[in-house]
């Protein structure tokens, strides 16, 4: 850190003092319901500073990337639903059948650039849509209710709010971590190399490829784990996981945030949950000043300011939040 | 036998469906170089418009044309207002800024039309069934789908390959600074172009309103079925996109049908009947991942792209 006392590390500070002492917050007021809702934040942020590796560093627009929390998810539930109930096998077993099929996804689609990337990995990511629906001794279409949390002896108990935040949280900060540790490694160069220019850093000699390739599985794997944290949060897994709007939604978080920017995803979790959470609010109080009998039913139509806003984004504030708040420091 | 012939027609009729939606899209791309997701909503508010057209004037006919004129004019508003902005940009901004508007677009037929679907229902005499080979009949409507779709997929070719409107968008599609630097309205071009995609999306829906129920979000599992479409013929061909649109209605529609059966040939029936629909699902990206294999390009690859 060449500058310790600036805004952007501040503010990030300050989100994860925030997400640190949130418990405790919890445990005095006695309100879990934010404990839950920040829960789920934090484990949607572990997977968005997932696709961050390789939409941010390696430039893959991967528009599939809730398979991967769909993938961890059923491996847990069907686990479940068979008995098998240890956290020890199934948290292995999520994390190894995304990696195959990362595995088997990125080389397929990764013969591929630009549009025709973003279009395959979106159809591969219906596919798996489409055999969730299909498995119907796991409920098909309506979902996989999972009754017992992933068993982890005495180390911890998922089924305690307080512990089970505390793990995802660990989660996040250790996908963070590694995340952090592979882009400035020699590793990392070469997919952010290859994102500039694939052509000139395959005439090094670099077989970007490979690069690309292992970079996609690492991705999906940390997914993976994320949607064996996800499965566990609801106690359920559907279909509905894998959906490719909640694929657009990681993107979202992660362009909202700051795309490449290593706290980016985290800070776009947080902001796109949180403004699902408080716009139908915004919404009806506004209206109610306009039009006081519309108010109630205003605020059921607020992915129409939503929508919009996300084009706003796009269209003036390309870094994020992080960027603006990089572009407010610079003055 | 009667039945494999049935699900043939009824296999090209979805593959006529897909063609119109990938021929817009592709259009869109291979000129404006521009990703649309919210394609899909225009097909949605293509059908959307007919059900309430036809309501209101009280003709399956009139309530299309009038769907079809309003599909266009809702494409070129969007257009002007917002994807105009987004030419020239990342594909990944083309990806937010549109999966921005499919939100946008479901919230405002929840709006307008509320929650529940609606139906839209066809004249009598489209009802009935024809016999189209001896024994075989087949319902009026799904043939009046498929020839009016091959009407428009000729006037397509017509208007782009042999008009001089075609012939400019050809041209702007080859090199944009160049036609504009020839006196001709490029930004007018391009709204007209991706008015005629949302009107190609538009008609698809209001043709398919009366066999499915309008609903919202029915246009987005269908789009990703035509990026499947395009994906195997090949971005920017709207050749490749016909071809492979009737490809992929065959297979999917036949392999639904049929693969159940043919399952039970060589599983026992429990198995077979669990997984028959998951894998019937998965025949046409098999198929893409096998084109991609051989062709990453796809199987009409535009040249100098």
């Amino acid at each position: 850190m060449t500058a310790p006392l600036n805004l952007r590390s501040i503010f990030i500070a300050g989100v994860l003092t925030v997400l640190a002492l949130l418990p405790v917050y919890a445990a005095l007021t006695g309100n879990y319901f934010l404990l839950t809702l920040f829960t789920r934040i934090v484990i949607l942020a572990m997977a968005a500073t997932s696709l961050n590796l390789i939409l941010g560093y390696g430039g893959m627009v991967s528009f599939g990337h809730a398979v991967y929390l769909g993938i961890g998810g059923y491996v847990v539930g069907i686990l479940a639903k068979e008995g098998i109930l240890s956290g020890f096998v199934q948290w292995p077993v999520a994390v190894a059948v995304s990696a195959l099929i990362a595995l088997g996804l990125g080389a397929l689609s990764l013969r591929t650039r630009g549009v025709y990337f973003i279009m395959i990995t979106l159809a591969f990511a219906q596919m798996f849509y489409y055999i969730a629906i299909g498995l119907d001794r796991y409920g098909g279409d309506d979902g996989l209710t999972i009754y017992k949390r992933s068993q982890f002896g005495d180390l911890v108990n998922l089924s305690s709010k307080t512990q089970f935040y505390y793990l995802c949280f660990a989660f996040l900060l250790g996908t963070i971590y590694l995340v952090w540790r592979l882009v400035n490694s020699r590793f990392g160069m070469v997919i952010r190399g290859s994102r500039s220019n694939d052509r000139r850093m395959h005439a090094i000699g670099f077989p970007t490829f490979r690069y690309k390739l292992i970079c996609f599985v690492i991705a999906g794997t940390l997914c993976g784990l994320a949607g064996a944290l996800l499965a566990n949060h609801t106690d359920f897994i559907s279909p509905a996981v894998m959906h490719w709007t909640r694929s657009g939604d990681l993107i979202v978080m992660v362009v909202l945030g700051g795309m490449g920017s290593l706290f980016g995803p985290l800070i776009g979790a947080v902001a796109l949950l949180v403004l699902e959470e408080t716009l139908p609010v915004l919404i009806s109080a506004v209206a109610g000043l306009i039009l006081p009998s519309a108010a109630t039913q205003a605020g059921e139509y607020w992915q129409i300011v939503l929508g919009p806003l996300f084009l706003l984004v796009v269209l003036f504030a390309r870094g994020g939040i992080d960027g603006l708040l990089a572009k407010v420091q610079r003055g | 036998m009667l039945y494999f012939i049935e699900q043939c027609l009824n296999g090209v009729q979805l593959g006529m469906l897909l063609f119109l939606l990938a021929a817009g899209l592709t259009l869109i791309f291979g000129i404006m170089d521009l990703v649309n997701l919210a394609h899909g909503s225009l097909y949605m508010l293509g059908a959307y418009f007919a059900a309430t057209f036809a309501a209101l004037t009280d003709s399956f006919v009139a309530g299309a044309l009038l769907a079809l004129i309003a599909t266009l004019v809702v494409g070129m508003a969007v257009e002007v207002i917002a994807m105009r902005r987004l030419y020239g940009r990342d594909h990944l901004d083309h990806v937010l800024g549109t999966f921005g508007l499919i939100l946008f677009f479901n919230e405002l037929v929840r709006m307008i039309w509320g929650p529940a679907g609606m139906t839209l229902s066809l004249p009598m005499e489209m009802l009935q069934a024809v016999q189209v080979l001896p024994g075989v009949f087949y319902p009026l409507y799904r043939i009046v789908i498929i020839v009016a779709t091959l009407i428009v997929a000729l006037l397509l070719y017509v208007l782009v390959m042999r008009t001089r409107i075609g012939m400019l968008i050809r041209a702007g599609a080859s090199n944009r600074e160049m036609v504009g630097a020839l006196g001709i309205n490029i930004k007018l071009l391009y709204t007209l172009v991706f008015g005629l995609g949302a009107a190609l999306a538009g008609f698809a829906g209001l043709m398919q309103a009366p066999i499915l129920t309008v609903q919202i979000g029915m246009g987005e599992n269908i789009l990703i079925l035509a990026f499947v479409v395009i994906i195997i013929g090949g971005i920017g061909s709207i050749r490749g996109a016909f071809v492979a649109a009737i490809f992929v209605g065959l297979i999917d529609t036949v392999g639904r049908a049929f693969l159940p059966d043919l399952l039970r040939l060589f599983l026992s029936s429990n198995a077979a009947s669990s997984a028959g629909p998951a894998l019937s699902s998965m025949l046409i990206y098999l198929l893409m991942a096998l084109v991609l294999v051989f062709r990453p390009e796809g199987l009409f690859p535009t040249a100098g792209k």
